[in-house]
């Protein structure tokens, strides 16, 4: 065999650029990038969860935009840049979304992560600042089981401050419980 | 009796109120950086040269014998490399002893729609995808059960020969005191007929497996399991090979809760595929089917009666419930005792009747999810007491505050409780509620309900009768300075492994990256039982900081005397051991290894939990005792459009009874994950099936076996969180710790039906409690009609003669009364007896090394 011509009919061999280095993959053509990032190039850390579209585990970013890989075929993203939760960190350095959902308790079984850090990536590099509810219709389409959400959302702005050089913090009720004898604080949600 | 040597230990740190350095501090988890690089490696990421990919063949068809499996043109098939049906393994397994109903493929019937037949193995998952299409299946339909009315209605043709009666596969009845007479002396009586709703665990990883064959006729299965010890005993059975040369290996899991405690076909058909293939083999399930492996909540039908005095003591209960247990045994003969064993832990209940019954139907089965068993009565009984309090006139708190079971104290139904915070908690969430002032002022539409909750703190008793350990923890050290320990405990993203080392490096004074952990693998770890019944903190911990004193004993043995001071006087801390008058004068904490391998040769140290024998000693004792039990309480606010129906949590304040918080924040991440998902559970979650019409094969199907039609909550359904830990140290838990990961989700359901009624006045005796039904209600009050909507009957039962056990304040032992000669329990391993002779030797050992 030699050259692309070569390969039997409803396979694809391309060149796929992922966290800016270059990945040399052939597979079945009609292959999810979900699927081609996972056992052709070797890059597991992006998972599944359904496989159509339903809850964001997969999420990766193409050309900066978060995408759910499970819907997108490999062959789309030939002339593109993708990046995983393999490429979020610099070198040995987490990202502050990584520090901050590793400190924050924001991962439990972590199966969901890396597509939520993805989202959340994408929303950060558009808005350093996002107030709560960004960050909510930001993640809306991404499930988890574990945390009930509140550290991930708080996660995602803790990060922001981080990159922004900003000392915000979450408050200290959310690492050591609230203060049992606080009266009601006229909190309504 | 005290279970754990070194517990008198931890007794007298606590009596010195010993701070903690690393314990109750917000550390980063052991595995957080793997989590959010991505490098933790869940079973479907691992891959290894020549794998095969399986796909299971599943029935379409709820009920029928199998006629005929024609493999040949899957066979055919390029890439096709084999195939599996189930007289090849022809052995059954399950759980429980009592119910090893499963075979890893059907062998001549199947009992749901999803329930395995066939398997095929190929190159790729495409192949091994369309060759699974390709295998052909003919069926002889048999008649269907759908629900615990029709599986009592139709006793044959039977699902399992081995039920209790007809197609109810289990019946218990246990009376405890004078119940009838407890009636008598109450002013009130009530009554309330309560349905809980199935659903499943959702965990966002689907499950896989993957077998790989070895010399000498060895497989090791890395599976994402809870229980990787009962999957290794399940495997030993159904491939008929000595237990050693299987292997287990649990990956981390993306999510349990439950669903993934039992030993599941795949994990037979690729351990096979492996031996038959000589190739590993992965099978990684789609989320349908998922949906089909199930063993969620069972929907279960309450029927529950209690007696109240004037100012609101209970005097008497009687509770029913009815299960619909799906097409297999699974958890469900303890599933079926969970929904009454421990309604007493929380109020004193003087006298207690509980009868229950699990159904088999032609469902994927239903086991143990996050509460087991004990949500749906508590639901009940919460909502109950909401009732009761409105009747008698007492606020809802003040009743549950009059009723509070003390601490230190054995129940109805002998159970031993330990500390119990539940006083504090209730008063913690009625404080941050602001519940004096509102709750029942606010304006139409709004309203706050308050409810509570107990759980296990590990299941007292191991799945198979044994005398051995629960647990077992054992630490390597050597001259580097790392100290490895191996425990079968299983990461489900609990923050076991994080438990499990902060443990160790507490006690020897060194830092949680000092620490190498290897966990959850049957060759290499010793056995823990799994993660299942919240017992990891408990046992695990217990494990861990016996061979952790063990190891500080023989360290400071060597240093004591190499400095030549007293072995007393050394400290730990700060990795270095040290004088704790002199600290200048101490060694490094990897000198101090040395000096005690030079002394003592290679060192390791092991330590075992088994819990304390509970004091019940009737039919039925063995499910609910635990070493002690942790507390919640709740308050959750609604707002309710009258118009429509709809509301929507405003906000949870939720209390919990925690002993002390290993980590504080892994602790909340618990508490806001349960009130996350009992959120799901009260408002929308449902695992419910419809059955096609006649033309369509009259199948009873699964109505939303997707992420997308399964509703649960995102983002935006989340109210806001008030989490209070109630830090009161348990002296029968290690370091204190309580269970956290399940108890806090009980409290939700009932509190948010309360908050409902408080709000628009309509009663909704059932979850998910949906707009529809509130609607419902609002409708029948508008009418003038009872505002309450909820089943209104209860099936007539046979749940057979009661088993009637004197409680301890009728000076009863323990045992039912009539007990036909009670010979005491005996298992391989030995007798109650022997149990506790070995306990008390052990409690007396010295160190395993030196």
């Amino acid at each position: 065999m030699s050259g692309p011509s070569a390969l039997p009919p409803g396979v694809t061999a391309a060149v796929l650029r992922v966290n800016s280095e270059d990945y040399p993959v052939v597979f079945p053509t009609h292959h999810t990038l979900l699927e081609v990032l996972r056992e052709r190039c070797g890059l597991t850390g992006t998972k599944h969860g359904c496989e159509l579209g339903e809850c964001g585990a997969c999420a990766v970013r193409v050309d900066g935009e978060a995408v759910l890989s499970c819907l997108k075929l490999a062959v789309e993203v030939r002339n593109s840049e993708v990046e995983t939760v393999e490429g979020l960190q610099n070198d040995n350095e987490l990202h502050p979304l990584q520090r901050a959902f590793a400190d924050f308790g924001a991962a439990q079984c972590g199966y969901c992560t890396p597509g939520i850090l993805m989202v959340a990536s994408a929303l950060l590099d558009r808005n350093a600042d996002p107030e709560d509810a960004e960050v909510y219709e930001a993640l809306s389409g991404n499930l988890c089981r574990c945390t009930g959400y509140h550290r991930i959302v708080t996660a995602v702005r803790w990060a922001g401050a981080m990159a922004r050089g900003d000392d915000w913090r979450p408050p200290e009720e959310d690492f050591h419980g609230a203060d049992s004898q606080a009266p009601h604080a006229g909190r309504d949600g | 009796m005290v279970a754990n040597p070194k517990l008198e230990a931890v007794g007298r740190d606590l009596e010195s109120g010993e701070e903690y350095r690393l314990i109750g501090t917000a550390f980063r988890r052991v595995d957080g950086r793997a989590k959010v690089t991505g490098q933790t490696q869940f079973a479907d990421d691992l891959n290894f040269p020549r794998m095969a990919y399986v796909k299971l063949v599943r029935s379409t068809v709820p009920h029928a014998r199998i006629r005929s499996i024609d493999l040949s043109a899957a066979l055919a098939m390029d890439g096709v490399l084999g195939t599996l049906v189930g007289t090849e393994l022809p052995d059954k397994f399950g759980i429980l002893p009592v119910s090893e109903d499963e075979h890893a493929l059907a062998v001549d019937t199947v009992r749901f729609v999803g329930d395995p037949v066939a398997a095929v193995a190929a190159v790729s998952e495409d192949i091994a995808h369309e060759a699974a299409l390709a295998v052909k299946v003919e069926y002889e339909l048999l008649p269907t059960i759908s629900s615990f009315d029709e599986a009592l209605r139709t006793p044959e043709p039977q699902m399992h020969d081995y039920a209790d009666d007809g197609n109810i596969h289990k019946k218990v009845s246990l009376k405890f005191g004078d119940v009838e007479e407890g009636f008598e002396e109450a002013d009130v009586i009530l009554e309330d007929t309560c349905h809980f709703e199935g659903n499943t665990h959702l965990a966002m990883e689907q499950h896989s497996a993957v077998g790989v064959p070895e010399d000498a006729g060895r497989v090791t299965v890395y599976s994402s399991t809870q229980t990787p010890h009962y999957v290794h005993r399940a495997l030993t059975k159904v491939l008929g090979l000595p237990a050693s040369r299987i292997r287990v290996v649990a990956c981390s899991n993306g999510g349990g809760f439950g669903g993934k405690s039992d030993p599941f076909n795949h994990e037979m058909v690729v351990a096979k595929l492996a031996l038959k293939l000589g190739r590993p083999c992965k099978v990684t399930l789609t989320r349908e089917e998922v949906f089909y492996c199930h063993r969620g909540r069972h929907p279960v039908l309450m029927h529950l009666r209690t007696g109240f005095t004037k100012d609101g003591s209970i005097t008497s209960q009687h509770l029913r419930t009815a299960l619909d247990g799906g097409a297999f045994g699974s958890y469900g003969v303890a599933s079926t005792y969970y929904t009454g064993a421990l309604q007493t832990t929380t109020y004193r209940i003087p006298n207690y009747w509980f009868e229950g019954a699990r159904a088999f139907t032609n469902k994927p089965p239903c086991g143990p999810k996050r509460g087991h068993g004990t949500p749906q009565p508590r639901f009940a009984f919460e909502v109950h007491l909401d009732k009761a309090a409105h009747h008698l006139g007492i606020d809802p708190a003040e009743l549950r505050l009059r009723n509070l079971q003390p601490p230190d104290s054995v129940t109805a139904n002998w159970l031993r409780i330990g500390s119990i915070e539940l006083g504090e908690c209730i008063e913690a969430v009625v404080r941050g509620s602001g519940w004096k002032e509102r709750y029942g002022k606010l304006p139409e539409g709004r309203g706050l309900g308050l409810a509570c909750g107990a759980y296990l703190c590990g299941a007292g008793l191991p799945i198979y009768w044994n005398h051995m350990p629960q647990s077992g923890v054992q630490i390597k050290l050597d001259r580097s300075g790392c100290v490895a320990v191996f425990c079968g405990e299983t990461e489900i993203g609990q923050g076991s492994d994080s438990v499990l080392a902060a443990i160790v490096a507490e006690v020897l004074g060194i830092e949680l990256e000092d620490i190498r952990l290897c966990v959850g693998d049957t060759d290499l770890t010793p056995v823990d039982l799994g993660s299942y019944s919240s017992r990891v903190t408990m046992m695990v911990g217990h494990a861990a900081l016996q061979a952790a004193e063990r190891a500080r004993d023989t360290i400071a043995k060597a240093v004591a005397a190499q400095l030549e001071v007293s072995e007393t006087e050394l400290v730990f801390a700060d990795r270095r051991v040290f004088p704790a008058g002199d600290p200048d004068s101490g060694l490094d904490f990897s000198a101090a290894v040395v000096a005690a391998e030079a002394r003592y040769g290679t060192l390791g140290t092991t330590g075992s939990y088994i819990p304390p024998r509970a004091p019940g000693r009737y039919r039925g004792a063995g499910v609910g005792p635990s070493p002690t039990y942790s507390y919640s309480a709740a308050v959750v606010e609604v707002e309710v459009d009258p118009q429509t129906g709809v509301y929507d949590c405003k906000h949870v304040w939720m209390a919990h009874d925690i002993g002390q918080a290993i980590n504080p924040v892994l602790a909340l991440g618990q508490i806001e994950g349960s009130i996350y998902m009992g959120l799901g559970e009260a408002m929308m979650e449902e695992q419910v099936f419809r059955r096609l019409p006649k033309r369509l094969s009259s199948a009873l199907v699964h109505k939303m076996p997707s992420l997308l039609e399964y509703k649960s909550p995102g983002f935006h359904d989340m109210p806001g969180m008030t989490s209070y830990m109630i830090e009161s140290r348990d002296d029968r838990a290690p370091m204190g710790a309580k269970e956290v990961g399940q108890g806090p989700l009980l409290p939700i359901m009932p509190a948010v039906v309360n908050a409902i009624f408080d709000a628009v006045g309509v009663r909704v005796d059932q979850v998910p409690a949906t707009p529809e039904l509130i609607l419902k209600g609002l409708e029948a009050r508008a009418r003038g009609r009872a505002a309450r909507v909820g089943p209104t009957r209860f099936p007539r039962v046979d749940y057979g003669t009661p088993v009637e056990v004197p409680t301890p304040e009728q000076g009863g032992d323990g045992r039912a009364r009539h007990d036909p000669k009670h010979r005491g329990l005996r298992s391989a391993s030995g007798t109650m007896k022997d149990r506790d002779e070995a306990l008390k030797e052990r409690r007396s050992a010295t160190l395993t090394t030196a």
